[in-house]
């Protein structure tokens, strides 16, 4: 490449290097832009670009932006099919040619210097490159350097993008904090289309490439790219473009919503045909309700990927449950079993993890059709309160009312906390636990033994949820979306900020840290 | 009908009636008309009781009303609407109670208060020059001899009354009785010019007076004479009285001597009678009766019956209390050892202070009787005695030290924040001239600290033993009887204690022994003041929930609580009752212990030590209540599940989060090798391996894993008996039971391991117990509404049955009855008005007809003159 080879110029500055450098490049960019003859120092300009202080760097960007983005619309840049630069001194040109052939390749030759640059470590570095880029992208659009062909007469230049995609989506770098710079260019329309179909591109090379194997960096960086994409809600909205064409919209696919709709739909489908690693999974899950399914031409092609999610089983399936919902609900989609895994789905953990709120937002809505066969309602209000055995007291708040409502819902679950038929009959609990199918899990002629336990539970308030089923349940349904954010902190709170009068003391006097009358500690630690 | 009434009179009436001596004056007539008479017939004659109202003289009472309405609204009537009225200010006119003498005085004085109040006040010199008939006093004076200055003042200058009764007209006027026959007399005295009298008065008294002044010489005389001779025979007539004389002057002490006892007997505290002392069997039914109410309350709270019944009393006095007064002599002794240097030659005086201070705790001690425990009384003996033996201990240093003890006093005397500033930089400097002395000396009295700071400053570097006592005697300078503002520096003093001990538990190593000697005195200060103490607690743990909360959000989990925060949960069961359904302070804990038992995971041998001491402190929590804690069994089950194999461990139970079925800490309990537990032994688990376990060989560690794991299994051992009578309890232990029963490899474990081991698996039946199905709970059925009356069986009106209904209810009859009263009284006051305006009417009308009458019988007769002239005239 030309400008290495002249690397000897510049360390030697040393001193006053601070403003020179500032002088040197604003004078050759002066120079370079005034007349051809200066033409070489392009090289010079070029040295700064790896530079290894960043703001000679900074500075070197601002200034080739400037000098292509003047060069460009002058047309001083060669157009067409690019010949080597060998060719170029072989073949017969004119020096007016030549000229354009040879600033074209300087133009290459920085396009590959600032797509470097975005690898670069510092971010001011990183942003710099990119919106030169970008700047560059917007001038190529103007001055288109291919010739156009009938065929395809919308000029946009797919190659640069494509290239910044590609670093974008490193393999190796988080870029989170480049891509959110990035998002002011993909709310450009047609920016965002062709990045679209460049992710695609980048996806489908990168994942073949390594042998369709997990690769965390990456699929995240897609991810975090993806998810900065918004579509528009309708197609009036698509009137921001990053190059105008002269009026000739109604073809060009960026233009359409549908096209655009359809590129997301595909850009996402590509991304998640591949093995994820857990956590993006979740992340996917977590907004795919309310962030891609709506984009979607056809959200029912999510069936595969939420019904693969559904049955991972954990966490993943608990929130696979609210996409599935969307697709049950608004598109009518038909899952067998659904009840089935949904009961399956209820194990300790339903209550520790950090989406509870959700499960049960969405089990209430689940359960709340009144023409669900009262055996699966039982079964479910079965497993939930021996689930609740293990729950800690936030748990047991949301689920003690989510179980009395249930029972509110379906009267002929009455039984469950009120069979006089039988009352004096001493039985063993026939509900069988491991039993996955909540047709024969003989829920319905059991009892809820496991509320009358939680009435003896430490915690005031959950006890007096409990006590709630001695008597029969009035008919109001509790209202649950207060209990569902509910912290611990927020539990303890209540109690800290109780104003009582009176507080209660011990009455045994202490006589020492581990003496007391029911003292377990002491029994086994000491003081030391 | 009268006849009837008379008959139902009661002797004692008819005796009231009929007694001459309630006859007085004019008003004795109406006793005699039966008619002026009115008797209130009482329905039931209660004996014994007197009645003021059985006979009522409506005639008298009328008239007395008049002639009172007469006095006051008549004569305001008459004054209505007029702008000038006369007031009479003479002095004491309307004041009934002075005698007219009394008031003739104070007149006189008043009057000459006056004339002389309006002489020069500046000339000192000259007084008022009295005046006799226009003579000046001080004339009169002259004449009058030296002699008779000295004569009796009551006669001085004073005329015999005799003499001025006869010569001056008005002087005893009212004293003499004017007899008939001095008339003439008088009349023939008048004759005499004035001039003349005058000079007679004057004669007469001078003449008066010089005899008066020659017999008093006369009798003076006789009398010195008398004495003169008695003297002398006296010695000779007795011959025992010169002793008595002598003896007169010793015995004066001696009276004083019993006059003194005598006061100081009257004045002395009588011995008041003390309570019996109680017999041992006494005392100790008086202590069960208390124990067995207060855990009657605590039962009540635990089922959440009182909730909201708030008034509870908090007033157990512990050993340590301090609210008894015992205080008091303290700080008696306090000044005492303070003024140390002055004092110690007075030795018997500090032994008396001692004693009574001895007296005034046993007394306390009677007091308190009812409250206090045996063990309590024994405690607070100890500690008195500790406390003497600490202040003897000092006196005797303090007799030995040189004066710079002294000055360290001072010090403290001086400023009381210096006192905690100034100690370290003394110690420097004199330490090494006394360091014995300097040592085992500490200040008596103590600044409360304004800080924490203040407080550290204060205890730093102290024994634990003498720590407790510097914070003891800042409990005890402080009491809050003593100054206005201890209250709130004591209950600063409890934050700052607890801030303390969690410092110290934060401390390499931990000071657990210091902080265990605290406990005492921060269950004392509870005691004095649960609202502070509640409110600290509350804070302590609100704060550390809220870093952990924070940590949760951000990471989903969180680091085990340290050291300081276990002490404080550790506490908060120490001074707060565990087993409440409710409690402002107990509840918060046990969530911020099920808080760290489910998100706190367990990734090494500390976290192994900090969850078991949370473990062990939910068991204590609820020893009593026997609530149900979920997070406790699935800690237990989760740290159980680590110790055992990987390869043995399948599906077969469900761990709950924080644990996890596999991954790197799931084997943190698996020995490394079997053999160590042949060389094991329990032994506690140190509380400080909640931060570093100190086990560094393998050997060590396996030990310390057994450790882990005979403590585990005591507490799922205690969880089962807790648990035993709960409806779900095979439910809640299948878990812990399949893991223990197919999973847990015990053979490798020591005989009390397996022993264990096997109890637990007794405890827990393979098959679960019978329940009879839920059923709602029998209400009470609504009873029909029926169409009956009500019948109150209660006749009567309703009365209040609170005091303040019954005060209020008897304010409202008292008033309706002045209502009623004051409403007669107007009615009556405007027809006596009525009447009046009438009677004035009548009587002008009166005048104006006799006026008219007397000019007609006047005209009558003219006109009559008249015609007789005329007839004359025609005649």
């Amino acid at each position: 490449m030309a400008p290495s080879k002249k690397s000897s110029v510049k360390q030697s500055e040393g001193g006053n290097s601070e403003i020179s450098y500032k002088k040197r490049i604003n004078t050759k960019t002066e120079l370079l832009l005034q007349s051809r003859r200066h033409a070489n120092d392009i090289f010079d300009v070029l040295e700064y670009l790896q530079s290894e202080k960043e703001k000679e760097v900074i500075f070197a960007i601002n200034a080739c932006q400037k000098i292509f983005c003047a060069l460009l619309e002058r047309g001083d840049l060669y157009v067409g099919q690019l010949p080597s630069e060998e060719e170029m001194v072989e073949g017969d040109r004119d020096a007016d040619e030549k000229y354009h052939i040879f600033i074209r390749h300087r133009y290459s030759n920085c396009v590959e210097l600032l797509l470097d640059n975005i690898g670069h470590e510092v971010f001011q570095v990183k942003e710099a490159a990119l919106t030169a880029l970008m700047k560059f992208a917007a001038a190529e659009g103007q001055h288109p350097l291919q010739k156009l062909e009938f065929s395809n007469h919308y000029n946009f230049p797919l190659e640069l993008i494509l290239a910044v995609v590609r670093c974008l989506l490193s393999g190796t770098e988080d870029m989170a904090l480049l891509i959110s710079r990035f998002q002011e260019f993909l709310e450009m329309d047609d920016v965002r289309y062709y990045v679209m179909s460049s992710i695609r591109d980048t996806i489908t090379r990168v994942m073949d490439r390594n042998k369709r194997a997990v690769m965390p960096v990456f699929q995240n960086n897609v991810f975090t790219l993806l998810t900065n994409i918004t579509i528009p809600s309708q197609s009036a909205e698509i009137n921001n473009f990053l190059i105008r064409q002269e009026g000739k919209y109604e073809d060009w696919k960026a233009a359409k919503l549908k096209e655009q709709k359809r590129a997301f739909e595909q850009t996402w489908l590509t991304f998640l045909k591949y093995k994820l690693p857990g956590n993006m999974y979740k992340k996917v899950l977590v907004i795919l309700h309310d962030s891609i399914l709506p984009h979607m031409n056809d959200p029912t092609l999510m069936i595969d990927f939420l019904s693969a999610a559904y049955s991972v089983g954990g966490a993943v399936s608990l929130l696979a449950l609210n996409g599935l919902f969307v697709l049950i609900h608004q598109h009518n989609l038909d899952y067998p079993d659904f009840y089935k895994k949904l009961y399956n789905l209820l194990d300790p953990s339903v209550f520790h993890v950090k989406y509870r709120a959700r499960f049960f937002h969405l089990a209430n809505i689940f359960l709340s059709s009144s023409h669900l066969p009262v055996y699966l309602v039982a079964a479910f209000v079965k497993r939930l309160s021996r689930l609740a055995l293990t729950a800690p007291p936030t748990g047991l708040l949301i689920v003690l009312p989510f179980i009395c409502n249930l029972i509110r819902r379906h009267p002929s679950c009455r039984v469950l906390i009120h069979r006089p038929s039988a009352a004096d009959e001493l039985c063993n609990d026939p509900y069988v636990m491991d039993e996955e199918d909540p047709a024969k899990c003989h829920a319905l002629e059991s009892s809820l033994w496991e509320l009358k336990t939680l009435q003896s539970h430490y915690h005031p308030d959950v006890a007096k949820a409990a006590k709630a089923v001695n008597q029969p349940l009035p008919g109001l349904e509790d209202d649950l979306s207060k209990l569902l954010e509910l912290t611990t902190f927020e539990l303890m709170e209540r109690d800290l900020k109780s104003q009582s009068l009176a507080v209660p003391l011990e009455f045994d006097p202490a006589g020492g840290l581990l003496k007391s009358a029911k003292e377990v500690l002491g029994v086994h630690f000491s003081l030391e | 009908m009268r006849c009837k009434l008379f008959s139902s009179m009661d002797a004692s009436l008819a005796k009231i009636l009929l007694s001459p001596t309630t006859c007085t004056g004019s008003r004795g007539g109406w006793l005699n008309n039966a008619f002026e008479v009115k008797i209130n017939r009482k329905k039931f004659d209660v004996l014994g009781r007197k009645s003021k109202h059985d006979v009522g003289l409506p005639g008298v009472s009328r008239s007395k009303a008049i002639n009172k309405r007469k006095d006051t609204l008549l004569k305001e009537f008459r004054l209505k609407n007029k702008a000038n009225k006369f007031v009479d200010r003479r002095f004491g006119e309307y004041d009934t109670k002075m005698a007219p003498e009394d008031k003739i005085l104070q007149r006189f004085a008043l009057e000459r208060q006056r004339t002389q109040a309006k002489k020069d006040i500046y000339n000192l010199n000259e007084e008022e020059e009295l005046t006799h008939y226009g003579q000046s006093l001080a004339e009169i004076e002259k004449l009058t001899d030296m002699v008779d200055s000295d004569s009796d003042s009551d006669e001085k200058g004073l005329l015999s009354a005799e003499l001025t009764a006869s010569n001056f007209g008005g002087g005893g006027g009212l004293l003499r009785k004017k007899r008939p026959g001095e008339n003439d007399e008088d009349e023939s005295q008048k004759h005499k010019s004035r001039q003349e009298l005058i000079e007679e008065l004057i004669l007469k008294s001078k003449q008066e007076k010089r005899e008066r002044q020659s017999q008093k010489e006369e009798a003076q005389e006789l009398t010195e004479k008398l004495d003169q001779e008695w003297k002398s025979i006296q010695n000779l007539l007795v011959h025992k009285t010169p002793k008595a004389e002598r003896m007169e002057e010793p015995e004066k002490p001696k009276l004083d001597d019993y006059d003194v006892m005598v006061r100081e007997l009257g004045f002395e505290m009588k011995a008041q009678p003390s309570e019996k002392l109680k017999t041992p069997e006494e005392l100790a039914k008086e202590e069960r009766e208390r124990l067995q109410k207060l855990e009657a309350d605590r039962l009540k709270r635990m089922l959440g019956d009182v909730e909201e019944n708030a008034t509870q009393k908090q007033s157990h006095l512990s050993a340590d209390d301090l609210n008894d007064g015992f205080i008091l002599d303290n700080d008696d002794r306090k000044t005492l050892s303070y003024k140390d240097g002055k004092w110690n030659s007075d030795g018997g005086e500090e032994e008396g202070q001692e004693g009574e201070e001895g007296t005034g705790g046993e007394e306390e001690e009677d007091d308190e009787d009812g409250e206090d425990d045996g063990s309590g009384v024994d405690d607070e003996d100890d500690e008195e005695e500790e406390d003497e033996g600490e202040g003897g201990h000092s006196d005797l240093d303090s007799d030995q030290a040189s004066g710079a003890e002294d000055e360290e006093e001072e010090e403290n005397d001086e400023g009381e924040e210096e006192a905690a500033k100034a100690k370290p930089a003394l110690s420097e400097e004199e330490r090494k001239a006394m360091q014995e002395a300097a040592k085992a000396e500490l200040p008596y009295t103590f600044a409360a600290p304004e800080s924490f700071s203040d407080l550290k400053a204060l205890l730093d570097g102290h024994s634990a033993e003498k720590q407790r006592l510097i914070v003891e005697r800042i409990q005890k300078c402080n009491h809050p009887s003593l100054a206005a503002g201890n209250k709130a520096k004591l209950e600063k003093l409890f934050g700052f204690l607890l801030e303390y001990v969690g410092e110290l538990a934060m401390r390499t190593p931990p000071e657990l022994a210091t902080v265990n000697i605290f406990i005492p005195q921060v269950y004392a200060l509870c005691q004095l003041f649960p609202a502070a103490a509640h409110k600290v607690m509350q804070s302590l743990l609100g704060d550390s929930a809220h870093s952990m909360e924070e940590s949760i959000e951000v990471k989903g989990r969180a680091a085990f609580p340290g050291l300081d925060m276990m002490i404080y949960l550790k506490i908060v069961a120490l001074l707060f009752p565990t087993s409440d359904f409710r409690h402002p302070v107990t509840t918060p804990a046990f969530v911020y212990i099920s808080q760290a038992l489910t998100k706190c995971p367990v990734t090494s041998l500390e976290s192994l030590s900090a969850g078991l001491v949370l473990c062990s402190l939910a068991v204590e929590f609820v020893s009593l209540s026997q609530r149900f804690v979920p997070e406790l069994i699935n800690f237990l089950l989760g740290l159980l599940h680590m110790a055992v194999p990987a390869d043995t461990c399948t599906g077969t139970y469900l761990l709950v989060p924080p644990f996890k079925q596999q991954g790197k800490a799931s084997k943190l309990l698996l020995l490394s090798d079997a053999e160590a537990s042949n060389s094991w032994s329990r032994k506690a688990i140190p509380l400080t391996s909640v931060h570093r376990v100190t086990a560094s060989t393998d050997l060590e560690k396996d030990h310390y894993r057994l450790s882990v794991l005979h403590t585990c299994l005591d507490l799922v051992k205690r969880c089962t008996l807790l648990y035993r009578q709960l409806p779900s309890y095979v439910q809640i232990f299948q878990p812990v039971r399949t893991l223990l029963a197919k999973h847990l490899p015990v053979q490798s474990y020591p005989s009390s391991l397996q022993e264990l081991h096997r109890e637990i698996l007794e405890a827990i039946p393979e098959t679960p117990s019978k329940h009879a199905p839920l059923v709602f709970e029998k209400k009470k059925p609504i009873p029909l509404k029926l169409l009956e009356p009500k019948i109150v069986l209660d006749y009567g009106k309703k009365r209040g049955n609170t005091k303040e209904e019954r005060e209020r209810e008897r304010l409202k009859h008292k008033y309706k009855k002045e209502f009623k009263g004051a409403l007669r009284e107007l009615r009556k006051d405007t027809r006596f008005l009525a009447q009046a305006k009438l009677s004035d009417i009548m009587s002008r009308d009166a005048e104006r007809k006799r006026k008219v009458k007397e000019l007609y019988g006047s005209l009558a007769t003219q006109e009559g003159e008249w015609k007789a002239l005329r007839m004359k005239k025609r005649k």
